[in-house]
């Protein structure tokens, strides 16, 4: 198959995530986009480590990888404190630091 | 290094003392300092007890340094005790080393001895104040400061001294702070005194320009490498801080007002030493004094007008210590005029004997203080001789020596230093002297009579009573030096004090002095005793008869003459309308630049920074998405301009 096809698929994923996390407001659903953003990275980089035959990008798809197992943590920490304080998941309430 | 007055060479070797008492003279600044230490550590636990402390060290201090006299005495010669570096940089070495000569053994024996009576004194002085303890750990602080200043062997050290006699003068007058007046005269003397220091500092670096080091040794040894126009500067300067420690024109203010701290305190640190530090500096630097004959008459002038000018204002005191006051500042310009005049070996000589009868007159004064409730108005006095016989005694051969009447001490050392102004050719100096010489037995004879002669004039419930032994017994001890001090060390001029001190001063002979006129000592010596005579004589005639109880005749000098001089010619004023409100006045004017322009500047950035930031704070929302808004936008804007830069 050829590498195109990867970076297609991979560019739409991305596309998906990016506008999920500009227009939803539901703080899961904008954190599930996160990692659907992430992962169409990773296979962007998996796809051309394969087309290089080079074990660079595979190295950097388990760094993504372990770095998006401690967001998780982070942010799914913040989202349910989020909850116990406001009583909502939508995005648009908490805004303290505005003007 | 140095030829007496009578041609022949006196040079003084310089040996390294590396064994016996000379080795031990570092002990002599390092015991009082120990006391110092230990007796502020052992207030809590011992109490009042603890100043016993403070006094053995000062007696231990005093019999250290006599067994280093002894051995200078017995081997004449410039002794260094090797220290400890203090400052190292590049080539620029400064150490503790001691510098040990005949001029260092006569300051010290005059510091350590004076000092240790003081210390006695004290003990029936201060009995029962609430900082007793405190008290004789300043003693103590200042013995060790003193000894710093008079022992260094570089004027870095010297100075550490000068500035460290000045801390403990400062905290010393200002002893009983809790009077406002009393606080702002130690304020006062401090101040005063800074203006000499950055005189002093400003000479260390013209020294150190010109001789690559501060070591005195080196500098009196290489003295003759100056230009005339530098050493000129270079003497005034060190003149300008001699000045202000030893309270000479324009910087004598601070001294009268000094009397605010305890009277012992008065009598040794503003009467018989540290105010002489001035004197013992320009003595010590006289081989650069003697290459600017014009700077030793400035000095000799100096020291002439505030021998009179002093003389004139103590004349119309009424406070004990306020007399004894101006009359020191008049004394050391006495000692002035010698520095001036090239008599440097009369000038110490005044130095030693001034610091027995004006540590003595002091004492006395505190002792009639303490029996008169603290009363310091010489009005409220009188008739005390029959109260107080054995202050009255000691008194009297004070009076005597500081007149001028022989065989007393006085006598001898200022009637040398007018004969050495008149046969080095300082007419008008000597004029003033003598003038300055007759006021001075008038003033100290009113001061004298008003104390102790005539009927009592103190108020119901004052009773005089003699001080205790450990006052009297110091009173005693002085006042025997007082008395025999003279003719001890140095009764015709070159006397054995003249010859001791022989090899550390600069010789005179190249600098051409002619007499004034044809009298030699023949005639000078009766002269001064027929002016001594005659301004005892004046303050006795004037004042018999005369009714001391009414303010408005009591005083001889009345009128505007008399007013001038009560009010000390007005230089306090004077001081405070330049100094003190003109200085707050150009500090309100200078006052714009801060508010105005520095203010200006650091406000201008905040308020530019919060305009700039008003206009951008909308863009906080608070809302994520819009974060994320830009965000995108950023990254698409970045991306496109990187798709552009690798086509």
């Amino acid at each position: 198959m050829p590498i195109g096809y990867y970076f297609i698929l991979s560019g739409l994923l991305f596309s998906v995530g990016l506008l999920g996390v500009m227009i939803r407001r539901n703080a899961i659903v904008l954190f599930m986009c996160v990692e659907l953003m992430l992962n169409a990275v990773n296979v962007t980089l998996a796809a051309a480590a394969r087309m290089w035959m080079g074990p660079d990008g595979q190295v950097f798809v388990f760094f993504v990888i372990v770095v998006a197992a401690a967001e998780v943590v982070v942010g799914l920490a913040l989202i349910v404190n989020l909850y116990f304080r406001r009583g909502t998941l939508d995005i648009d309430i908490p805004s303290l630091l505005r003007r | 290094m140095s030829t007496s007055a009578y041609g022949m060479t006196v040079a003084n070797t310089v040996v390294t003392a590396s064994d016996g008492v000379l080795a031990l003279a570092w002990l002599i600044p390092t015991i009082p300092l120990i006391g110092f230490v230990a007796v502020l550590l052992a207030t809590k636990r011992l109490g009042d007890k603890s100043a016993g402390i403070s006094i053995g060290a000062a007696a231990l201090t005093f019999g250290v340094a006599l067994a280093v006299a002894a051995e200078v005495l017995r081997n004449p010669a410039t002794y260094i005790r090797e220290l400890p570096t203090w400052i190292s940089v590049g080539g620029f070495d400064v150490r503790f080393d001691l510098l040990i000569d005949q001029l260092t053994v006569v300051m010290l024996l005059v510091v350590t001895g004076v000092g240790l009576l003081i210390h006695l004194y004290s003990v029936g002085y201060m009995h029962g104040d609430s900082r007793y303890p405190r008290y004789f750990a300043y003693l103590n602080l200042f013995l060790a400061s003193m000894l710093v200043l008079i022992l260094g062997s570089n004027l870095l050290t010297l100075f550490l001294g000068w500035e460290l006699v000045g801390l403990s003068s400062y905290l010393l007058i200002g002893f009983w702070f809790e009077r406002a007046n009393y606080a702002s005269a130690a304020k006062k003397a401090f101040i005063t005194n800074r203006v000499g220091d950055v005189a002093f500092m400003v000479a260390m670096f013209v020294t150190f320009i010109t001789f690559g080091t501060l070591d005195l040794l080196a500098i009196i040894d290489n003295a003759e490498i100056l230009a005339s126009t530098t050493a000129f500067v270079l003497v005034l300067l060190f003149m300008a801080a001699a000045a202000a420690k030893s309270a000479q024109i324009p910087l004598y203010v601070w001294l009268p007002d000094a009397m605010a701290g305890p009277t012992p305190v008065s009598a040794l640190i503003h009467a018989a030493t540290m105010v002489t530090a001035g004197v013992y500096l320009t003595v010590r630097l006289s081989s650069l004094l003697v290459l600017a004959p014009n700077a030793m008459l400035i000095i000799a002038w100096i020291g002439a007008l505030t021998a009179l000018f002093a003389a004139l204002i103590a004349v119309r005191q009424d406070d004990i210590k306020k007399i004894l006051a101006y009359s020191t500042v008049s004394q050391l310009g006495f000692m002035f005029i010698g520095v001036g005049v090239g008599a440097f070996r009369e000038a110490i000589f005044h130095l030693v004997t001034h610091a027995f009868f004006k540590g003595l007159l002091f004492l006395a004064a505190g002792s009639v203080m303490h029996a008169m409730a603290n009363r310091t108005n010489i009005y409220e006095m009188g008739g005390l001789r029959r109260a107080m016989p054995i202050t009255f005694a000691t008194s009297a051969i004070g009076w005597l020596a500081i007149s001028g009447i022989p065989p007393f001490a006085g006598f001898f050392s200022k009637d040398q230093i007018l004969t050495e102004a008149y046969l080095h050719g300082f007419g008008g100096v000597y004029v003033i002297g003598v003038i300055a010489a007759i006021l001075t037995a008038y003033y100290m004879t009113r001061w004298f009579v008003l104390v102790f002669l005539g009927t009592p004039r103190w108020p119901d419930g004052v009773d005089p009573h003699e001080s205790p032994r450990s006052m009297t017994a110091p009173l005693m001890i002085l006042a025997a030096a007082s008395a025999i001090g003279g003719l001890a060390l140095n009764p015709v001029h070159t006397g054995p004090l003249y010859r001791f001190l022989a090899p550390v001063v600069a010789p005179i002979t190249d600098l051409g002095y002619t007499p004034v006129g044809p009298w030699t000592e023949v005639i000078l010596i009766p002269l001064a005793i027929v002016a001594a005579v005659a301004g005892i004589l004046i303050a006795v005639f004037t004042l018999r008869g005369r009714n001391l109880n009414d303010p408005a005749t009591r005083e001889i000098v009345r009128g505007p003459v008399g007013r001038v001089l009560e009010n000390k010619f007005y230089v306090d004023e004077a001081y405070a309308a330049v100094f003190v409100t003109g200085g707050s006045r150009l500090g309100r004017a200078l006052q714009v630049i801060d508010t105005r322009v520095l203010d200006g500047v650091v406000n201008g950035a905040g308020t530019v920074t919060t305009k700039m930031a008003g206009y951008v704070r909308g863009a906080q929302t608070g809302l994520v998405r819009n974060y994320v808004y830009v965000l995108v936008a950023g990254m698409l804007v970045i991306t496109a301009y990187m798709m552009i830069l690798a086509r």
